[in-house]
């Protein structure tokens, strides 16, 4: 894989669409291009994290610990950036990430990652647009979640009809 | 030795160098009728032997005639010139020799009296007063002495002599002679006395120059970090302004007293023209005779002058060794009876450890600890609590007897600590303090530092005997130095509980572990080169460690982590450079840079035909490098961690490129071309996915790798070591020795997986001991600059456990391990040493706990003393207010 074909795979990435070629091929030549193999993990939820990952081929399993032992909670693809938030702002990983077949990823250490938002404003929005839809989504079902919940708690109380 | 030094250099001189001296007036006193008579001789020659006047008829019983008697005279001339040259020069050596030794015995005696100054002595003194003294002031003392009795002997001799002779001739001439004697020799030290104090000054001043260089050194990170080099070179110039100012003072003084001096004794001949002139024109003069006092004044001159330069030196001399003796006689030095007395026999610390009144006072005025009493067994394990100030500090360093208490006394079992000897003290406590100093060598010295007493016997025994060495020792022996081999063995194997330096290393290791440093020993190890030619037996045991990794991860399916070094396949993994030489470059002669720049490099890749391609691959890594960074402002970050040309020669390889592509290739100059192959060398394909390199570029390369070692030239051989699957590598890291190839880019955890499987590796060979030995001869750079703050805390007190002392003091050594660590290493540490003395100074006071006895300061006292439970129990106690507070 050349460096020309790197920056091809990362036009498709919708955070990086904005950025011109010669930015694309820094981010690409500064980072680091890994590949997983099953199950192996990208990261575990409670780490510190020190680097995003773009995924340019494969998938990866969200996982999330619950009582019952980790739960996925989705799967990203091509294009995706996973472990932003971690990043971005000192909290330790929200979850664990784990290939589900073989994946490559561009790792994109803390420091690039931010010389990145914060030299390049296109980069910046589209970070803010990423994570307000994840925003939005995320209320969304909290909203949903919550009315079920207080739905069943109506049924408990008036008992089963 | 006394305490106060001589106060005079000479009485210095004569209490240690009588007998050399009075040889050197008898050799000088006895060696001027010889030059007399070679000064006669040439008389006899031209008037007797050639002038033909008064030639004897034999010499000693054989006849002569004038042609023989020229030749016998002439060399009996020869003969006394080769023997004056000879005493001359056996002289001239035997001055310097009696000066070196007296340097020799000055400095050594500053030294020793250096480590007898009281510890808080060291407060108000720095080195960079100190080391001047011993070392540059000291310096003229040398030359002097030698000179310092035979000198005006000669001199004197000389002007007494011709001086009679004038008498002789005429008194009133001689009265006119040394007529102005009287005055110069009222005026002269008049003068000279100011020129005395100004050299005072002088010494001073430098010193204190020297003071303030060191400082701005120590200090650079501060002055760096507020931006104040300006006033510090205002400072120091100043300073200097200063000397100068001093030293312009002095040279017009100097020079005014020579001046005076040689107007005198050139008005002198006045005296003689005249009033002579008036006795021979009345005739009660011969002409002949005023010629002759003429010439015996001419003669006078030069001893007279030489007599005044000794003078001058003399008393800059004097100066000098009052000002530096003055420095070394402290009050309260350290008895030379506590550094040098050997305990009869081993002496072990038991029994009630009793302070019973203990004062300590620094500088007359602050009294740090103040009549402190307390007790505990020798063998207890003590925390000493109390907030800072409290006195713990300095009561700490009490019991360890590192400093001495000002009134009160401290005893063990009835016997006052004060007067133990440091052979006692040295063994029997071990102090580690908050600053863990290192000496410069390896971590084993700096571990067994605390054996290192006294010189072993059987080492001494063997060499001893041979010439050398007792010339050696006759030396030593006159200048009062130190007569101990330095290069004996000095460890006290018997005081670690070991036999030889095998089981020292393990036992060492073995206590850094309990401080948690083994570790990190071992990973220096890991990273250090070692000589397979000391080692054979290691080296064939990390080649053995190389094939076992190499199955270990073939069996687990992990070969893909490492790209191995195939002397027939090119490596992605690793750089052109690399590549090309296939070996680990010694030494700076053949990194990357001097490798692209050598005349050899360009000749191998020339007869390939690989010169140009590589260049051109050069100037392509430049244009991305271009495109790249060129848009960064210089000091980027990513500049530093990614670029391979840093941001100031960005712009000269811009303009370089944009002559590329208007003029070509052919324009390049030879440095360019070679700054463009530095390039193309650097290149990693697997890191750097440039995709510059194709598989017909790779192929060619192999092909420059044979060539590059088939014709390399023998003055290269030594320059670098060959990667050969068979052999150790004696340039690379033991590590590298073990991997022998490349971690492969992209492998998600490769190093971590690596690094597992080498410590796997390392530890199914029993390896990691030897490998930790390795680490021991790690050097630990000035002051342990090399090593982390917290593992030369750890060393500090590994040290210190290696001699197994009866007490051991630990005051507040472990602030540079985190707090989990701290307490871990103190669990570990009680555990180990249960049943004998510990005394912990404990800046947490939640970690009394662990102890069985605990003291509290406070203001200087001990206020509160018991086992921990009682103490605890008690809810008004001193502790319990330390325990909320803290």
């Amino acid at each position: 894989m050349s460096l020309e074909s790197e920056v091809k795979l990362l036009r498709n990435v919708p955070l990086l669409a904005k950025l011109d070629a010669s930015k694309l091929k820094l981010l690409a030549f500064a980072s680091e291009w890994l590949t997983f193999e099953t199950e192996e993990t990208l990261c575990h939820q409670g780490e510190l994290g020190d680097a995003a990952f773009i995924i340019i081929d494969g998938e990866a399993d969200i996982l999330v610990d619950s009582p019952q032992g980790p739960v996925n909670v989705s799967t990203r693809g091509a294009g995706d950036v996973i472990g932003e938030i971690a990043i971005l702002c000192d909290v330790p990983r929200t979850a664990t990430v784990q290939a589900r077949g073989r994946l490559v990823v561009l790792k994109v250490s803390k420091d690039v990652f931010m010389q990145m938002v914060t030299g390049y404003p296109a980069v910046a929005v589209e970070v803010i647009r990423i994570l307000a839809e994840r925003l939005a989504t995320t209320t969304a079902e909290l909203t949903r979640t919550t009315s079920e919940l207080k739905v069943l708690k109506i049924a408990k109380t008036h008992g089963a009809p | 030795m006394s305490d106060r030094m001589e106060p005079s250099i000479y009485r210095y001189i004569l209490k240690h160098s009588l007998r050399a001296q009075l040889l050197l007036l008898a050799f000088t006193l006895a060696s001027m009728p010889l030059i007399y008579v070679s000064l006669e001789i040439p008389k006899i020659i031209i008037n007797n032997a050639i002038g033909g006047e008064n030639i004897p008829d034999t010499v000693l019983g054989f006849p002569v005639d004038q042609i023989s008697f020229l030749l016998v005279m002439c060399c009996l001339f020869l003969t006394l010139v080769i023997v004056n040259g000879s005493i001359k020069y056996f002289l001239n050596v035997y001055r310097g020799v009696v000066g070196e030794r007296m340097l020799r015995r000055l400095r050594y005696e500053l030294y020793t009296r250096i480590l007898r100054f009281p510890l808080p002595h060291f407060k108000r003194t720095s080195p960079g007063e100190i080391i001047p003294m011993v070392t540059a002031e000291t310096e003229p003392l040398g030359g002097f002495i030698g000179d310092s009795f035979a000198l005006p002997a000669t001199q004197g001799g000389m002007l007494i002599t011709y001086l009679f002779f004038i008498y002789n001739q005429d008194l009133l001439l001689g009265v006119a002679a040394t007529a102005l004697y009287p005055f110069q020799l009222y005026l002269i030290p008049k003068l000279q006395k100011r020129v005395n104090q100004l050299a005072k000054q002088r010494v001073l001043t430098v010193r204190k120059l020297a003071d303030r260089i060191g400082e701005s050194v120590s200090g650079v990170n501060e002055i760096h970090a507020h931006g104040t080099s300006r006033y510090e070179r205002a400072d120091i110039g100043s300073r200097l302004g200063k000397i100068y100012d001093i030293r312009y003072e002095i040279y017009r003084r100097k020079f005014f007293i020579k001046f005076l001096n040689n107007f005198l004794a050139q008005v002198t001949p006045f005296f003689f023209y005249s009033v002579g002139g008036i006795f021979v024109i009345r005739g009660d003069l011969t002409i002949g005779a005023l010629v002759a006092v003429l010439a015996a004044y001419k003669d006078l001159a030069s001893p007279w002058s030489e007599l005044l330069k000794y003078y001058q030196m003399k008393e800059d001399i004097r100066v000098k060794y009052t000002q530096i003796v003055d420095q070394f006689q402290p009050s309260n030095m350290l008895e030379q009876a506590l550094l040098d007395d050997e305990a009869d026999q081993p002496q072990v610390l038991r029994g009630k450890v009793l302070g019973s009144n203990v004062s300590f006072t620094e500088d007359e005025l602050v009294k740090t600890v103040d009549g402190a009493n307390f007790q505990f067994e020798a063998d207890q394990q003590v925390a000493l609590l109390g907030l800072n100030g409290s006195g713990k500090d300095e009561l700490s360093r009490l019991v360890a007897r590192l400093l001495m208490a000002s009134a009160g006394q401290i005893s063990i079992s009835g016997s006052n600590i004060a007067k133990l000897p440091e052979s006692v003290t040295g063994t029997r406590f071990g102090y580690v303090g908050q600053g863990a100093f290192m000496f410069a060598g390896t971590v084993r010295d700096n571990l067994v530092y605390g054996l290192k007493r006294r010189p072993g016997v059987s080492a001494n025994e063997g060499t001893d005997s041979t010439p050398e060495r007792k010339q050696w020792i006759r030396d030593a022996r006159e200048a009062g130095n130190s007569l101990d081999d330095r290069n004996a063995d000095w460890i006290d194997y018997a005081a670690a509980g070991v036999e030889d330096s095998e089981a020292l290393d393990r036992r060492a290791l073995e206590i850094c572990a309990l401080v948690e440093a083994e570790t990190d020993i071992y990973q220096l190890g890991l990273r250090s080169t070692m000589d397979p030619k000391k080692q054979p037996m290691l080296a064939e045991q990390i080649l053995e460690a190389r094939r076992e990794l190499r199955r270990h991860l073939e069996e687990s399916g992990s070969s893909d982590l490492v790209e191995p070094f195939d002397p027939a396949l090119y490596n992605l993994n690793a750089s052109v450079a690399e590549n090309l030489m296939f070996g680990t470059a010694r030494g700076s002669g053949l990194r990357t840079e001097a490798l692209a720049t050598h005349q050899y490099t360009q000749r191998v890749l020339r007869e390939i035909g690989l010169l140009d391609d590589l260049v051109a691959i050069g100037s392509r890594v430049a244009e991305t490098m271009v495109d790249l960074f060129a848009d960064l402002p210089p000091g980027h970050e990513l500049f530093e961690q990614f670029s391979f040309i840093s941001a100031e020669d960005l712009p000269d390889f811009q303009l370089l490129l944009g002559r590329i592509n208007s003029a070509g290739m052919e324009t390049l100059s030879e440095d360019e071309h070679s700054r463009l192959l530095a390039l193309a060398l650097m290149l990693i394909p697997a890191r750097h996915r440039l995709g510059l390199l194709d598989e017909s570029l790779q192929a060619r390369l192999l092909e420059a790798r044979a060539a590059f070692a088939a014709q390399l030239p023998p003055e290269l051989e030594s320059q670098i070591e060959f990667f050969d699957p068979a052999a150790y590598n004696a340039a690379a890291t033991l590590q590298d020795n073990i991997l022998f190839g490349k971690r492969v880019y992209g492998k998600a955890h490769g190093a971590s997986r690596l690094n597992q499987m080498v410590q796997e590796t390392v530890d199914s060979l029993s390896l990691h001991h030897q490998i930790a030995r390795v680490g021991l001869d790690y050097s630990v750079g000035t002051a342990g600059g090399r090593l982390s703050a917290t593992l030369r805390q750890k060393l500090a007190i590994a040290r210190c456990l290696l001699k197994q002392p009866d007490i051991l003091v630990v005051n507040d050594a472990t602030s540079a391990l985190d707090s989990r660590a701290e307490q871990r290493v103190m669990e570990r540490l009680l555990e180990h040493r249960a049943g004998n003395g510990v005394v912990w100074v404990l800046s947490r006071p939640s970690l009394a706990s662990l102890f069985e006895h605990v003291l509290v300061a406070e203001d200087g006292r001990v206020v509160e003393q018991g086992p921990y439970s009682t103490l605890a129990e008690k809810p008004d106690s001193a502790l319990n207010k330390l325990l909320q507070a803290g």
